[in-house]
C-alpha cells in the first residue's frame, strides 16, 4: 500500500513539474547550451527516420566559369543524433553518370566512416579509404563534413550572442590540428533551430568561408533549407546547393546501403 | 618530324567530324531533346578521338601504337519489370585500318523476388579485391586495350552470361554461368609485340598467334560463383572458377596453336579498414586440370597466387596504395626436369604495385602513376596518366606505357618496344 501511494506522489510531482515548465517557455528563455546545439544537429543532418532528395550544385569560380553536379541522396539515421547512412547517385555530369558513392558515417571519434564508390563501366565496387573530411565534396566549394554534419563531440561550444533572432554559438576545436580552421560562429534560428549562417575563422582569426541558408521550406513538418550557398572569401569561389524532391520517413530498408543496391541502384534513387 | 606530322594529320581527320558535330548540335539541341525526352529510354555515350605513338622503332609492329575515333552510344530504359541496357562503341581504327563495332553491353536486369537478381545477356562483370592484379575475377580481359592506352575501363571485355545473385540473412551467392567460354583479348602479336618462345625472339605481326579455342556452346562453359559476407564493414568473400585459362595456358605443337586448357580455381579474399586506410588479402588456388601432375611441359603447372594491399590518404586529395602479389608454381621439380635447358621458369614471380593519385584544380585536374614492378622477373611497367576535365563535358587526357627489364622473355620486359605515350580528348553527353 505505501509501495503504491509512493507511486502516486512521484507521478503527481512529474505532472506538477511538466506544468510549471509550461510558462517557462512561454517567456522565451534561452534553453542551455548542449539543447541548442542538438537542435540545431538534429534539424540540420537527422529529420526524420530517413529521407531522399535531389541535389543541384553549381559551382561558380573566381572567373564566373560554372559547373554543375546532379545527384540523388538517400539517407537513413541508423540512431538518431548518431550513426547514419547515405546513398548518392550521380545523374551530372555525364562521366559520372550511373556512379554511386555510399557512406556509413561513425559518430564516435574513435571510428572512421566506412565509403564506397561503384564505378559501372568496370562494373567495380571500390572501397575507398577514409580521407581529411575537411577535403572538397566532388569538386565543389562543400567540405564532405559539411555534407554529412561534423560530430558535436569535436568542439567546444559557447553562445556568444543572443539577438531577436538568432542564437549565436562559437565552435572551437577540441584537436586544433586536425582542422584548416581556428573557430566557427553558427546563427541558428530561435524559433526552429535551423543554423541560418556558418562563419568560418582562419587561425588568425580572419573570416574565410561562410555557408548561408538561403532558403528554408516546411516540407512534412520539418522545416527544411531547401537552398544554401558557402562562399569562400579566399578562392572568390562558390557553391550552391539546391534540394528538390525532398521527402521524408520514406522507410528505406536496411539493405539499401549493401553491396547489393550499390552495383544495382533501387528504383527509390534513381528517380 | 614526320611523326608529328602524322600525329597532326590525324588528329585533325579524327576531329572532323566531332568539329562539325558540335556546330550541328547548337542548333538541333532543343529539337532533338524534346524528341528523346518522348522515348522511355535514356541516350547518353561520349565521343572521343586517342591518338598515341610508340617512343622507339619496333620492327614487328607499326609506329602508331593507337589511333583511333570512338562514338560510345549507352541506351538505358527502366521497365516496372525490369532495366533493359544497351551500350555499344563505333571505331575508325587507323592501326588496324578498319571501323568496328564493338557491343560493350546488351542485357536485361530484373528482381524477380526479394532475395534475388538476375541480369542475363552481354555484361561488364568484375568481383575480388586487387587493383589492376586479378586472382579470383576470371572475366575477360582486354590487355591490348590496357598496353596501348585506352581508358582503364577498356581493360574489362564483355562477357555473355548469366549472372543470379541470391541475398541470405546469413551470406550472398553469385552465380555466373557462360554458355560459351570468353577469353581473354590477349597479346597475339597484331598490336603488340611479345616474346615468342617457340621462335626464341620478339614477334609481332610477322607471327600472329594462332589459337585452338573451346567455342562449343553449353559444353566449352565457364561457371563462376561467389559467396561472400560482410561483417561489420569487413568484406570476406570465397570463390570457385571451373572452365580454362583465360589467355593461352599452353600449345598444341603440332599444330602450332595456343591452347586454353582447363583451370579449375578456389580462392578467398578479406578487405576492411586497418588502421587509417583500407587493407585487402586474397588468395587463389590454380588448378591446371589438363595437368594434374605438372609433368607436361606444354600445359602451365597448377599455382597458388596471394595478393595483400594497403592504400591510404597520405595527404590532401593524395591517395597512396600498394600491393604485393606472388604466383608459386607447384610440381615445380617436373616443370623443371619436363624443360629443355634454359627455358625453365622460375618457381615464384613476385610482382610490386604501386598507385599515386593526386587531385588538383578542384578535382578537375587528376594526375595518377601506376607501377608494376618484379623483383624476381626484374622487370616495370608503369602507367603515368593525367587527365584534366576542362568542363564538365570535355577532358584531356595524356598518359604513358612504359615496359622495361632485364631479360627480353619476361612478363612485362618482353614488351618493351611497345613503349608508347597517348594524348585523347572526349567529349561526353
Amino acid at each position: 500500500m505505501t509501495k503504491y501511494m509512493t507511486i502516486v506522489l512521484i507521478l503527481l510531482v512529474f505532472a506538477l513539474s511538466s506544468l510549471a515548465a509550461e510558462p517557462k517557455s512561454a517567456v522565451q528563455k534561452v534553453p542551455d547550451i548542449d539543447t541548442i546545439t542538438n537542435k540545431a544537429n538534429m534539424m540540420a543532418y537527422y529529420q526524420g527516420m530517413d529521407g531522399k532528395a535531389k541535389v543541384t550544385m553549381t559551382i561558380t569560380n573566381k572567373q564566373g566559369q560554372k559547373r554543375e553536379r546532379e545527384f540523388i541522396i538517400l539517407r537513413k539515421d541508423v540512431n538518431d543524433g548518431g550513426d547514419q547512412k547515405y546513398f548518392v547517385y550521380f545523374e551530372r555530369p555525364a562521366d559520372v553518370r550511373r556512379m554511386v558513392y555510399m557512406v556509413h558515417k561513425h559518430t564516435g571519434l574513435q571510428k572512421d566512416d566506412d565509403r564506397w564508390l561503384y564505378l559501372p563501366a568496370l562494373d567495380l565496387v571500390k572501397r575507398i579509404a577514409t580521407g581529411d573530411k575537411r577535403t572538397s565534396f566532388i569538386g565543389s566549394d562543400f567540405l564532405y563534413e559539411d555534407v554529412s554534419g561534423r560530430s558535436l563531440a569535436e568542439d567546444t561550444h559557447e553562445l556568444i550572442e543572443t539577438t531577436e533572432q538568432y542564437f549565436v554559438i562559437k565552435n572551437v576545436p577540441i584537436k586544433a590540428d586536425t582542422v584548416e580552421f581556428g573557430y566557427y560562429n553558427v546563427s541558428i534560428d530561435r524559433k526552429n533551430f535551423v543554423p541560418m549562417k556558418m562563419e568560418y575563422f582562419d587561425k588568425q582569426g580572419k573570416p574565410y568561408r561562410i555557408i548561408e541558408s538561403k532558403k528554408v521550406e516546411i516540407i512534412q513538418g520539418f522545416p527544411t533549407v531547401v537552398t544554401s550557398e558557402v562562399t569562400d572569401l579566399k578562392t572568390g569561389g562558390k557553391t550552391e546547393m539546391a534540394f528538390s524532391d525532398v521527402k521524408y520517413d520514406i522507410n528505406l530498408g536496411d539493405d539499401i546501403f549493401t553491396e547489393r543496391y550499390l552495383r544495382k541502384p533501387p528504383r527509390e534513387a534513381m528517380r | 618530324m614526320i611523326r608529328f606530322q602524322n600525329i597532326l594529320a590525324g588528329l585533325i581527320l579524327v576531329a572532323a567530324p566531332f568539329l562539325l558535330r558540335a556546330s550541328a548540335e547548337e542548333n538541333n539541341q532543343d529539337a532533338v531533346g524534346s524528341f528523346l525526352r518522348e522515348l522511355p529510354v535514356e541516350v547518353h555515350g561520349f565521343y572521343e578521338i586517342r591518338s598515341g605513338y610508340r617512343l622507339q622503332k619496333d620492327k614487328y609492329e607499326k609506329d602508331m601504337s593507337v589511333m583511333e575515333s570512338r562514338l560510345q552510344i549507352d541506351l538505358a530504359s527502366y521497365l516496372d519489370w525490369a532495366d533493359l541496357k544497351v551500350k555499344g562503341d563505333v571505331i575508325g581504327d587507323m592501326v588496324e585500318e578498319q571501323a568496328d563495332f564493338d557491343l560493350r553491353e546488351a542485357n536485361i536486369f530484373t528482381r524477380p523476388a526479394d532475395f534475388m537478381d538476375l541480369k542475363v545477356g552481354r555484361q561488364i562483370l568484375t568481383w575480388g579485391t586487387g587493383d589492376l592484379l586479378f586472382i579470383n575475377d576470371l572475366f575477360p580481359k582486354d590487355w591490348n586495350s590496357f598496353f596501348i592506352g585506352r581508358d582503364t575501363e577498356y581493360l574489362k571485355a564483355p562477357s555473355d552470361a548469366a549472372k543470379v545473385s541470391l541475398f541470405g540473412d546469413i551470406v550472398n551467392l553469385d552465380i555466373v554461368y557462360t554458355p560459351q567460354f570468353d577469353l581473354d583479348r590477349f597479346i597475339n602479336g597484331e598490336r603488340i609485340s611479345y616474346w615468342n618462345s617457340n621462335l626464341g625472339r620478339l614477334a609481332g605481326r610477322d607471327a600472329i598467334m594462332g589459337t585452338d579455342k573451346p567455342n562449343r556452346w553449353f559444353r566449352d562453359n565457364e561457371i563462376a560463383v561467389r559467396l561472400y559476407k560482410n561483417i561489420d564493414n569487413y568484406e570476406l568473400a570465397f570463390y570457385g572458377y571451373r572452365g580454362y585459362w583465360k589467355s593461352p595456358g599452353g600449345q598444341n605443337i603440332a599444330r602450332n596453336q595456343a591452347i586454353f586448357p582447363d583451370l579449375n580455381v578456389y580462392g578467398t579474399s578479406v578487405l576492411g579498414a586497418v588502421g587509417k586506410g583500407i587493407g585487402n588479402f586474397e588468395f587463389g588456388y590454380y588448378e591446371s586440370d589438363d595437368d594434374q601432375s605438372g609433368k607436361d611441359p606444354l600445359i602451365n603447372n597448377s599455382e597458388l597466387r596471394f595478393l595483400a594491399g594497403y592504400t591510404q590518404e597520405v595527404g590532401r586529395d593524395f591517395t597512396a596504395g600498394f600491393q604485393y602479389y606472388v604466383e608459386y608454381m607447384l610440381d615445380y621439380g617436373r616443370h623443371k626436369d619436363s624443360m629443355p635447358v634454359g627455358l625453365d621458369r622460375d618457381r615464384d614471380r613476385h610482382v610490386t604495385t604501386v598507385r599515386l593519385t593526386k587531385l588538383l584544380m578542384n578535382q578537375n585536374l587528376r594526375c595518377s602513376l601506376f607501377t608494376y614492378y618484379s623483383p624476381s622477373d626484374k622487370d616495370v611497367y608503369m602507367r603515368p596518366n593525367i587527365n584534366y576535365k576542362a568542363t564538365d563535358n570535355l577532358a584531356l587526357e595524356t598518359g604513358a606505357n612504359v615496359f622495361f627489364g632485364d631479360y627480353p622473355g619476361t612478363f612485362f620486359a618482353q614488351f618493351q618496344n611497345n613503349t608508347n605515350i597517348y594524348v585523347a580528348l572526349r567529349y561526353s553527353f
